[in-house]
């Protein structure tokens, strides 16, 4: 295998004239509308700069002008992929905010909906990995299985990508008839298919070659670039907010927080933040046997759900684990019924932050990896 | 019949030179050298000498051609339309020039023509034997070894000058 | 042993009606009468291709489309039917989406482009024979020509991704170039072995001489070595993953091909797949004994009566060599829609640091068997 510098200095060496290249905003695997801006020598990448932007919908302006309720479905909105891990962490702010606490059934309910999303999500983010490095097949399964997830959440609340589901106080529905038997074999029919992916690419000669190794994410930089989640992860630092600040019910169940060990190469490369996510779907699968098992029969979802919305002056900042990592937001209260000011700290911004650090001196190719591993969300980041 | 084809790849092999030498825009340039050797090839196929036509396609049209594109791409080689360096009477507008030419391809179809049709007429060696892989390697690995040799030798010289060039760490 | 060609300017001239001496209308006919056939067959193979293609990808990878869509409210065997409605819909898609040249680009080369490796593509399959006797011409060189005019190709890539004026395409352009080049080599060595072996460079001395001993796959490990490498080096050459890089959709776009679109596209696309099945023919006749019967050596074994050689003959031979082909198209069909993508530099390291020496030290060896064994 070949590290950085070997790259640079095999490829780096006859100097020709440098080229800017725009990849993006319209690109197969910028995930988005993310434009990259690329100074390339040749086939060699000397510096990526993020152009971000082209999906801003004013989210946190809006928030200004809606009342704490309405924010909801912004969220919804904001990481599209991971929509009921916005409004659980949102929704929680609120609370905090007015002070409610929320009923036994309805914390189950709400960590059962976050686990299944974190699965949902993690699954587009391994099967799109795939789709950068060139392997097709690889999607398609995770899309097969992201499907089944989706019909869960379509029984549910009858929306497959923007829920709406979980509210300050409660939930928009109560679950449906047989929900837990039909979780509990997805379950049953998921834990085996990790496995699956494992087979067709984790373990893959070719996708080894070109995930490990390159791209390495120190820890050290990863923190100081403020990077959550599994690109936090990857990089061997065990932080996990579901571990170290539980939020909800996250403390009565046990699960293990997936760091990377560098199997592949060194610590932090793509290969390491890809197979964080993919173990990270086994322990939400874990955490959701254990939550099927004590989600309770009977309750009323909707019994705290205040009549109106109007949190005492004031501040908060609350923060939880989104698929994408550290999720936070900072809601300003003026006594009035809509929020004063709403900052959100998008987890997937602070990741795509790194990528001019790991990128440059990379091929193109690996620029497409590299940025696949980040795993982002324009959504998110653009807000 | 076969004079008919010959000409008409004669012409087409001439057309594309004359093309090469006085299209101001380097890549056309390269573009009518392919199709020129593509020409010689066929005139060598009419010949029956399908290995020496075959070798002519794989080496010049289908490696050196796409090296000279990749120089001309690469380099962004501009066209020489916009700045003309040559004097005027040198260009294709000139008269004399034009009239040269013609008498130059006049005097060149006459002499291919002739020597057409000497071919016609049947010669001491069977056609097929001229230009056989057999005949080739013969001559190459007999007669002309030492030039043989000598010119692998230079190609090695090239091919280890280039990798040296070209990469400071082995 | 005739040609089609020569049966055919037999034939021509043989008819009462003909003039003497009309060696011009004969050569024209022939002409016409040699082209139709090779672009029917490339058309044909396109659109059986692309319709496997989808099946295998549907079958493999759990796509639901090409399961279902049927033609003219065909119903029934869904497994196996479904989908032949896209190929029609994709073939007049094509057909009539606007052909749009990108206003920047070099006009005359963005034209020419698609035709140059379309040509290449179309020429190749004049030198192969598909059955004994059924070969549009029969050369003294068939494998040398073969591999002659399918390097013209590449300059149509250059062309196409040069002049469509936009970087993603000239970084295809490129990397088709780099790649074609240096895979060129290791099929040339790997088909140097066989003719070697044979002495002769025609197609149809190979399948006599496989006729007399044994298919070249078995016939010592080196030249089964030879045919992993001529086989995997046919897939670089046709740009199918794991060796796509230049048309890499999640890099490069569709690298030289990007600013391509409707009936140019598909000349493009048509290329492709008929430079798929000549590396399949090439590979069926060179080392899988092209159009013999896999049971012919069975039956002369166990010195069966003449008549069970029933499944022997021109014809059995179109169907023998059609099965092998399809078999090989479908394994880089496997093979595309199962791997991921190399990287360039990974493509290059391949090529010249595993193949080409395996290659060159495979004909040293093959040379030392055969002075031993042969």
């Amino acid at each position: 295998m070949t590290t950085k510098a070997e790259v640079v200095k095999n490829f780096g060496v006859v100097q020709t004239e440098e080229m800017v290249l725009n990849m993006g905003p319209q690109h197969p695997s910028t995930h988005g509308v993310l434009r990259l801006k690329i100074r390339t020598d040749g086939e060699i990448v000397s510096s990526i700069e993020p152009h971000i932007g082209y999906l801003h919908r004013c989210f946190e302006k809006h928030c200004e002008n809606l009342s704490y309720e309405q924010v909801i479905p912004f969220t919804d909105r904001c990481d599209y992929l991971a929509s009921m891990a916005n409004n659980h962490i949102y929704s929680m702010a609120v609370e905090k905010m007015l002070g409610i606490e929320v009923s036994e059934k309805v914390e189950y309910i709400r960590v059962i909906m976050t686990e299944l999303q974190r699965i949902a999500s993690h699954l587009l983010a391994v099967g799109t990995f795939g789709l950068d490095v060139g392997g097709i097949t690889p999607f398609t399964y995770c899309f097969r299985d992201r499907e089944r997830v989706l019909d869960l959440f379509e029984y549910t609340c009858g929306a497959r990508l923007l829920y709406n589901y979980i509210w300050v106080g409660g939930l928009s529905h109560d679950l449906p008839l047989n929900f837990r038997q039909y979780a509990q074999e997805f379950i049953d029919y998921f834990e085996p298919k990790i496995n699956e992916y494992n087979r067709i690419l984790t373990y893959n000669k070719i996708f080894i070659e070109r995930t490990g190794d390159v791209g390495v994410l120190p820890a050290e930089v990863a923190i100081s670039y403020g990077c959550s989640g599994p690109v936090l992860r990857g990089s061997g630092v065990k932080w996990d907010l579901r571990r170290d600040e539980p939020y909800s019910i996250y403390d009565r169940f046990d699960f293990e927080v997936i760091t990377g060990d560098g199997q592949m190469g060194s610590l932090g490369d793509c290969w390491d933040r890809y197979f964080v996510r993919v173990r990270e779907m086994g322990e939400s699968v874990k955490i959701l046997r254990q939550a099927l098992a004590g989600l309770p029969e009977k309750g009323d979802v909707q019994e705290n759900i205040p009549k109106k919305i109007r949190p005492p002056k004031g501040e908060i900042y609350f923060r939880g684990e989104s698929p994408r990592g550290d999720l936070g937001f900072y809601i300003i209260s003026d006594g009035k019924a809509k929020p004063y000011r709403v900052k959100m700290r998008s987890p997937a911004f602070s990741n795509l932050s790194v990528i001019n650090e790991i990128g440059a001196g990379w091929m193109i190719s690996d620029i497409v990896t590299i940025l696949g591993s980040l795993d982002i969300v324009l959504g998110e980041i653009d807000r | 019949m076969t004079a008919s084809l010959f000409y008409l790849f004669a012409v087409g092999l001439l057309g594309a030179s004359l093309f090469v030498v006085l299209n101001p825009n380097p890549m056309y340039s390269v573009v009518a050298l392919v199709f020129g050797f593509a020409n010689l090839a066929a005139i060598y196929f009419l010949l029956e000498a399908y290995f020496i036509g075959a070798l002519q396609v794989l080496v010049y049209a289908g490696a050196i051609m796409v090296l000279f594109l990749f120089v001309v791409m690469l380099l962004n080689v501009q066209s020489d339309a916009d700045h003309p360096s040559l004097p005027r009477v040198f260009r294709i507008g000139s008269w004399w020039f034009g009239a040269l030419a013609l008498v130059f391809i006049g005097l060149f179809l006459l002499l291919v023509g002739r020597s057409a049709l000497a071919l016609l007429a049947p010669s001491e060696v069977p056609p097929t034997q001229i230009g056989s892989v057999s005949q080739v390697g013969e001559a190459l690995f007999t007669r002309y070894l030492l030039p043989f040799e000598l010119a692998s030798l230079l190609l090695t010289v090239a091919l280890i000058g280039t990798v040296f060039l070209a990469k400071k760490k082995i | 042993m005739t040609s089609f060609t020569d049966s055919l300017i037999e034939l021509l001239g043989g008819l009462a009606w003909v003039p003497e001496n009309a060696a011009g209308i004969i050569f024209v006919t022939v002409s016409v009468l040699v082209a139709l056939p090779v672009f029917l067959f490339m058309t044909l193979n396109a659109m059986v291709a692309v319709y496997m293609e989808r099946k295998v990808s549907a079958f493999m990878q759990d796509r639901l489309g090409p399961m279902e869509v049927g033609i003219f409210g065909f119903k029934g065997g869904k497994r196996f039917w479904g989908g032949i409605g896209q190929t029609v819909a994709d073939a007049v898609k094509l057909l009539g989406k606007e052909d749009t040249i990108p206003g920047e680009a070099d006009r005359a080369l963005f034209i020419i482009g698609p035709f140059i490796l379309f040509g290449a593509a179309f020429a190749t399959f004049i030198g192969i024979p598909i059955g004994y006797g059924l070969v549009i011409s029969d050369f003294n060189i068939g494998i040398f020509f073969v591999i002659a005019i399918s390097s013209i190709g590449v300059i149509g890539v250059i062309l196409a991704g040069w002049a469509s004026n936009n970087k993603w395409s000239l970084y295809g352009a490129m990397r088709s170039a780099a790649q074609m080049i240096s895979y060129e080599l290791p099929v040339g060595m790997s088909l140097l072995l066989v003719v070697m072996v044979v002495g002769s460079l025609q197609f149809h001395d190979i399948v006599m001489w496989q006729e007399q001993h044994r298919w070249f796959l078995f016939h010592s490990p080196f030249t089964a070595l030879a045919f992993l490498i001529f086989f995997a080096s046919g897939v670089a050459e046709v740009n199918r993953t794991p060796f796509d890089i230049p048309e890499a959709e999640s890099e490069l776009v569709a690298g030289y091909m990007t600013e391509y679109s409707g009936f140019r596209w598909s000349i493009f696309f048509l290329s492709e797949y008929a430079n798929m099945a000549i590396i399949a023919l090439m590979s069926a006749i060179i080392f899988l004994g092209g159009w013999l019967s896999p049971l012919g050596g069975l039956f002369r074994t166990f010195n069966l009566e003449q008549s069970w050689y029933f499944l022997e003959g021109p014809w059995w031979g179109v169907f023998w060599i059609s099965i092998k082909a399809i078999a090989l198209i479908f394994v880089m069909m496997w093979v595309r829609w199962t791997w991921p993508r190399l990287r360039p530099d990974q493509l290059m390291y391949v090529a010249w640091k595993v193949f080409i020496p395996f290659a060159l030290a495979n004909i040293f060896f093959v040379g030392i068997w055969e002075l031993l064994l042969g």
